[in-house]
């Protein structure tokens, strides 16, 4: 009998479940972090976690968005895949903002699904949502699993989809069948076959010479950099090109740091929002290069009036942005980095162009972004010049959307690539404050500055829990104006200030918020007692909740109106 | 302008609801989407009609197309030598005499009797979408009690000719 007994139990030591196979295939992938919440249809995987010692993080979030938006911002300091897991239903679906705010930044996320039974999927069962539907327009690509022995397939395709070429989200849904199935396969290599998918990264010879033929010609040249540059690691690579041709280059705003702010030749941030500097280079210039930028619609303003002048060329990894927006000259399609290489191998000869660099330098100096100093309370203006002074320009900072992430963009001088974090093209409120968890796990040395709105903040101040349990020593700064600041400022500008449901009556005493999730909470109401405070916070050796009260009726300027040209700015001062 | 594009897919579940989303999303006007399994095994081929404003707008749309993973390659073929078919099921109010009638209307497009009741008939028609267009409108008439037309399916000619040709003249 003793005999049968041993016989069995090898048996059982050699099978694994569906879920093991996954944990196997995502050590595989070398994932260090995963950002995740459980429920009924990933109970088998989680309880995978439980019993393997796991060699990743598991990042237990407050809600399942707090998850993904942890994952983006962990994916935009580290340039790895973010990894999110969630339930079926309710845990998938509560996933489906941050994975769109992924797909218009173009970040890299693996995100795990938990799915229904297959023998009951499509007959609305308990915590079924159809997560193919859902997700197939907001993502890179997504999988459903239908057989366990696709799924180290499915996985290592998921990571490189992601990763390579324009980055973006993918999803992976696993029926709960699929993850317990027991099966006795071991470890197996896995190979890509994807014919469709072969990401282009070198450029085109004859598009450089074209690129580096009407570099030569030009008297007004300009950059416009983006978060292509950011991606593909050429920051060093750009500037080593826009130094020796003396090119001044604008960024957008997810280009902050692509080059550095405090450059010589950079006229930092183009835009509706942007300086008038960078805008009216655009407006003034003969010859465009942008360079892993998409031409958004912010950046741009009206199309009409948009580098009327210039030969637009267009670096980007995605054939299918170049031309989209803006008719192209020059199209490159190439990885950035590949494309500046190429572009430095070239011996390009420039006309002189002082002038063109003198006048920009004169506007420069004539027309800087400008604010008032309130009287009674802080402005916001200020408080991120004081953030960036003491932090030594050196915090990862991580925004909403909105007026603080504007004046975060304008007064922040970002010179390193992925300091970076924001919301760019879905613009979600509720992002900043998660997206400082993801970074501080993916730099746990930096300093992570969280600047968020009293609005934004709101909508996911429950990851506060998270900063405690894990002691993430994240700086939470809230631009506290006790409204929706760019809500308002629209309201004023274009709706005869009828401030409709934009001001908050009551807020929270953030404070107390942070103190009852046993967290340091600080508030500053004038601008005196500011920089003590901000040092205080930056030198506390854990995460602190600075609640700042700055001036309600302050707008962000200067400003695109909608409609308008690039070259129509107002809120420019001299 | 009117444009007939192919497109070789993977030939996965979904494949169409991500292509079509797609399209949807980018508002793409489609005429006609047909997809059927193609000589090589596991990819299918889609052929479809667009009506797109301009050139701008046709380069969006095949570079899209072209983006789809399951996508392996994307043809405009508007411009070239190509055949270009639809087929047509049209069920026609039609006994007695009428059926005789019928019977010669359709006899020179090249039509067929596939299905005969008391009181219907039913033509298949095969062809260019103006000579389906043509039958259709000889048949209304009649009176059409039912209609299914399966949308272009088209490719590249074995030959091509030298000069480029008009669309319509496939098309027609």
């Amino acid at each position: 009998m003793s005999v049968k007994v041993e016989h069995q139990l090898e048996q059982v030591e050699e099978k694994v479940t569906g879920a093991d196979v996954l944990i196997q295939a995502l050590v595989a992938a070398g994932v260090d972090t995963v950002f995740g919440y459980p429920g009924g249809a990933v109970l088998p995987i989680y309880d995978a976690l439980y019993q393997n010692d796991t060699p990743f993080n598991h990042v237990l979030t407050r809600h399942e968005q707090g998850g993904v938006h942890a994952a983006e911002g962990y994916a935009r300091v580290t340039g790895k895949p973010g990894v999110v897991l969630a339930t079926s239903g309710p845990g998938a679906t509560n996933l489906v903002t941050g994975i769109t705010d992924a797909m218009m930044d173009s970040l890299p996320l693996v995100v795990f699904t938990g799915q229904v039974a297959t023998n009951v999927i499509g007959t609305d069962a308990f915590q079924e949502s159809d997560v193919m539907g859902i997700t197939t327009p907001i993502t890179k690509y997504n999988y459903q699993v239908r057989d366990l022995k696709e799924l180290p397939r499915v996985v290592s395709e998921a990571f490189h989809i992601a990763s390579t070429g324009r980055p973006g989200p993918v999803v992976v849904d696993i029926p709960k069948d699929i993850s317990q199935t027991v099966t006795t396969r071991k470890d197996e290599t896995t190979s890509c076959h994807l014919p469709g998918y072969q990401p282009n990264t070198k450029p085109n010879p004859l598009q450089i010479v074209k690129l580096a033929d009407a570099l030569s010609r030009s008297r007004k040249p300009l950059i416009l950099s983006g978060a292509g540059v950011v991606f593909s690691g050429a920051a060093d690579l750009l500037r080593q090109f826009a130094e020796r041709n003396q090119l001044p280059v604008a960024n957008t705003l997810h280009g902050l740091g692509s080059f550095p702010g405090t450059h010589d030749l950079s006229l930092q941030m183009a835009g509706m929002h942007g300086n008038y500097t960078a805008n009216m280079a655009i407006y003034e210039c003969d010859l465009l290069i942008n360079i892993g930028a998409r031409f958004d619609d912010r950046l741009t303003g009206n199309l009409k009036h948009f580098a009327p002048n210039a030969k637009v060329a267009h670096i980007d990894i995605d054939p299918a942005e170049i031309g989209k927006n803006v008719e192209t000259e020059i199209p490159i399609v190439a990885d950035a980095a590949e494309a500046l290489r190429a572009l430095l191998e070239k011996d390009i000869t420039t006309l002189e162009h002082d002038a063109w660099i003198d006048t920009l330098e004169q506007n420069k100096r004539d027309y800087p972004l400008w604010y008032d100093h309130a009287e009674e309370c802080i402005s916001p203006q200020w408080l991120i010049k004081e953030i960036y002074r003491e932090s030594d320009g050196k915090a990862i900072v991580t925004t909403d959307v909105g007026q603080h992430q504007m004046w975060a963009a304008q007064f922040y001088k970002f010179d390193q690539p992925k300091r970076w974090v924001t919301s760019g093209g879905l613009g979600t409120m509720g992002f900043g404050f998660p997206a400082a968890v993801g970074a501080q796990i993916g730099a746990p040395d930096e300093l992570v500055v969280s600047v968020v709105g009293d609005g934004g903040f709101q909508m996911s101040s429950q990851e506060l829990s998270v900063i405690k349990e894990r002691q993430l020593p994240v700086k939470v700064i809230i631009v506290n104006n006790q409204s929706l600041g760019m809500v308002r400022q629209w309201q004023e500008k274009f709706f005869d200030e009828r401030y409709s449901e934009s001001i908050f009556s009551e807020n929270p005493d953030f404070v107390k918020l942070a103190e009852c999730y046993g967290i340091r909470g600080m508030r500053v109401e004038q601008e005196a007692e500011l920089p003590g405070a901000l040092a205080e916070a930056f030198h506390h050796d854990g995460p602190v909740v600075v609640d700042c009260r700055v001036v309600q009726m302050e707008c962000v300027y200067p400003m695109i109106a909608p409609g308008k040209g690039i070259h129509e700015m107002i809120g420019v001062t001299k | 302008m009117k444009r007939v594009i192919t497109a070789d897919v993977q030939d996965h579940s979904g494949v169409l609801n991500r292509i079509t989303g797609m399209l949807h999303k980018r508002q793409f006007n489609i005429e006609s989407i047909s997809v059927g399994k193609s000589e090589r095994v596991g990819i299918s081929k889609m052929t479809f009609v667009v009506n797109v404003s301009d050139d701008q707008k046709l380069e969006q749309l095949t570079k899209q197309l072209n983006k789809q993973i399951d996508v392996l390659k994307v043809k405009d073929i508007t411009d070239h030598a190509m055949v270009a078919r639809e087929l047509a099921l049209i069920k026609v109010v039609g006994s007695g005499q009428t059926r005789a009638e019928i019977q010669g209307v359709i006899t020179p497009f090249r039509a067929s009797l596939i299905d005969v009741s008391r009181d219907s008939l039913t033509v298949q028609v095969t062809g260019k979408p103006d000579k389906v267009e043509a039958l259709i409108s000889l048949l209304r008439p009649y009176g059409i009690k039912e209609l299914a037309r399966t949308g272009v399916t088209a490719f590249l000619r074995g030959q091509q000719p030298q000069e480029v040709t008009d669309l319509n003249t496939h098309l027609a």
